[in-house]
């Protein structure tokens, strides 16, 4: 098949430097139509209209936006460390725009001067190269903080950095979960074998997707997480000495991340680029072919790939990443602000406790499994989706006991507890006297 | 293109490094370090070693490094570093120490051949490159770590869980 062979190396340098500037735009004019998105759907959600009035249905909003960003006067404060002022922004818009690079974002195309995989770069560490390059967005963060030399910026910028490594381990362990599972990091893969599974990763994970969920909402300083930048407590926190242009960098960084945490969680658990119900996309390697799946008798049966089901996977994935950027929206202006000490309670006593014995679990399963000579596909992930899906159940009623958070009234069932320990100490004391 | 890269890479790691001596405040020194790490990576990279590279920035750079931040900016603002850099005997070890390192770095480099590997390498580069392609990356690092070194890799990691216990009982008020 001449169309599926590798390109060569001069159209390999063009193809890429065209995929580069291609995803580089649309995660730039996302972001920008995401923060349309979270005005209108908050607006929404309050029942106001939102901006509205630049462009048809307000649509040319960001734009306005923009221009009015890039001209408008920019402060210095005067006792700030100036280079890492400047330092601040930059370093946390990098990590935020170069991480979307290792996802998929529909099948291989097939053309006339070779197959042209609809992915950036697609590196053997996959998944852990977007963990590596986002633990460094916290710098940008904890810098500009530092280098306001404002204590509610300072504040925000140390809140920041301690959630973000506290959910970093949650995230890492979550992902374990999936690595376990597909046995391998790289996302390209990862869809494939929830096609080869002929089942989604969210049903035989499904606890380590609420905690992927989670802890990616506090890795991006998304509400109920956003402790770094608390308006109520801290001013809007570590941007808060920041304007214009440099302020709005934090911004498309943090949109960024929401657009690549979304975009994660439709690969990693919502099979990707895959269309369900359908087996007529999938396509994955078998034997250095591109096969579509087996049939009966176990042989494999070619992948058809075309232009029509690039673009309709391109359609898939875009739909799922787009109801988790709706999902992040919904979150946010739904649930009221965690404390300071609950966010860590929760990241170090509930999330990484639970995430570590969920690995145990689904590596105790599969290996059972695996010695009873189940084949991987959809019986083996219904075994799984079982037992995750009774661990889920537990896991929620046992957050839903109210004795993972308390609330401002304290944990209410330590109080019950102490009360009722109260009253009897008090009674044999009455009958001992 | 890999030799461009590598000399662009050493050339920001050695960089760093000079800059994490002579820098005048912490700060700066921690962020050439970020950067000295973040340069050893992509010459992991080059080596075509991705999973050090990943393992390299996300713990070092990424998490032990902000750790560091966290340190200075809570505990070492405002405070006098000046003393600690006078000359004296600290100095001097650090230079017997930097020149010995350096030394057994040179007499590896001399000892290579014209095609840059050590005398008797030629067929462990084989044998690597063998099981890369069998293993794949991580399971490169994996398996002799949960096999051949399982031992000393559980000792580890007791250490460790002995110096957060110990960590932990130092932070506490004392009552």
């Amino acid at each position: 098949m001449h169309e599926m062979d590798q390109l060569s190396t001069a159209w390999f340098w063009i193809v890429g430097a065209i995929k580069v500037l291609g995803v580089f735009t649309v995660v730039m004019l996302a972001v920008a139509y995401m923060t349309l998105a979270e005005r209108r759907v908050s607006a929404f959600i309050q029942d106001r209209l939102g901006p509205n009035r630049v462009g048809p249905f307000g649509l040319l909003q960001p734009i306005a936006d923009g221009i009015k960003n890039i001209i408008k006067e920019e402060t210095m404060p005067g006792t700030s460390a100036k280079l890492y002022f400047v330092l601040g922004p930059a370093l946390a818009i990098m990590p935020a725009v170069v991480t979307f690079a290792v996802i998929p974002f529909a099948a291989p195309l097939p053309t006339p001067i070779g197959r042209v995989d609809m992915i950036v770069a697609d590196v053997p560490i996959g998944i852990l190269y977007i963990l590596a390059l986002s633990s460094l967005a916290v710098y940008g963060i904890v810098l500009a903080g530092w280098a306001s030399n404002n204590k509610y910026a300072f504040l925000g910028g140390l809140r920041a950095s301690a959630q973000m490594i506290s959910y970093e381990v949650a995230l890492g362990l979550s992902v374990i979960a999936v690595l376990l599972l597909a046995g391998n990091v790289t996302l390209t893969e990862m869809v494939a074998q929830q096609q080869q599974m002929k089942l989604w990763f969210v049903l035989p994970l499904s606890l380590a997707f609420i905690f992927f969920v989670i802890s990616a909402l506090a890795e991006t300083n998304r509400l109920p997480f956003d402790m770094p930048e608390a308006e109520s407590e801290l001013v809007t926190g570590y941007h808060t000495e920041y304007s214009a242009m440099k302020f709005s960098m934090f911004f498309i960084a943090e949109y960024s991340h929401v657009l690549t945490a979304s975009a994660l969680m439709a690969t990693l658990f919502f099979g990707g680029w895959d269309i369900p119900f359908w087996t007529g996309d999938d396509m994955f390697w078998h034997e250095g072919r591109l096969v579509r799946g087996f049939d009966d008798a176990g042989a494999a049966i070619p992948a058809t790939p075309s232009l029509l089901i690039t673009l309709l996977t391109l359609v898939s994935f875009s739909a799922k990443t787009a109801f988790f950027v709706f999902l992040y929206i919904w979150i946010r202006w739904t649930l009221p602000r965690f404390r300071y000490d609950q966010v860590m309670h929760l990241g170090w006593k509930v999330l990484l406790p639970a995430a570590l014995g969920y690995i145990v679990l689904i590596a105790g399963a599969m290996l059972v499994l695996d010695q009873l000579g189940v084949p991987f596909g959809r019986l083996y992930g219904l075994v799984l989706t079982g037992i995750s899906g009774a661990t889920t159940i537990a896991f929620l009623f046992f957050v839903d006991r109210d004795r993972v958070i308390g609330g401002a009234h304290g944990n209410r069932a330590v109080a019950r507890r102490r009360a009722a320990s109260r009253v009897g100490g008090s009674e044999r004391r009455a009958v001992s006297g | 293109m890999t030799e461009i890269l590598f000399v662009l890479f050493a050339f920001v790691a050695v960089g760093g490094a000079i800059g994490v001596v002579i820098s005048r405040t912490p700060v700066a020194s921690l962020l050439f370090m970020v950067t000295t790490l973040a340069a050893v990576g992509g010459i992991y990279i080059l080596f075509e070693a991705h999973f050090l590279a990943a393992i390299q920035v996300l713990v070092y750079a990424g998490a032990i490094m902000v750790l560091f931040l966290f340190v200075i900016m809570l505990l070492n603002l405002g405070h006098d570093y000046r003393a600690d850099l006078k000359f004296g005997l600290w100095s001097l070890m650090a230079l017997v120490v930097s020149g010995l390192t350096a030394g057994i770095l040179a007499s590896g480099f001399v000892s290579l051949d014209d095609n840059g590997i050590r005398p008797g390498g030629a067929g462990v580069a084989a044998e690597l490159d063998a099981a890369l392609i069998e293993k794949g990356a991580a399971g490169m690092i994996a398996e002799p770590l949960f096999t051949d070194y399982v031992v000393a890799f559980e000792l580890v990691g007791l250490l460790l869980l002995v110096a957060i216990v110990a960590a932990v009982v130092l932070a506490k008020p004392r009552t």
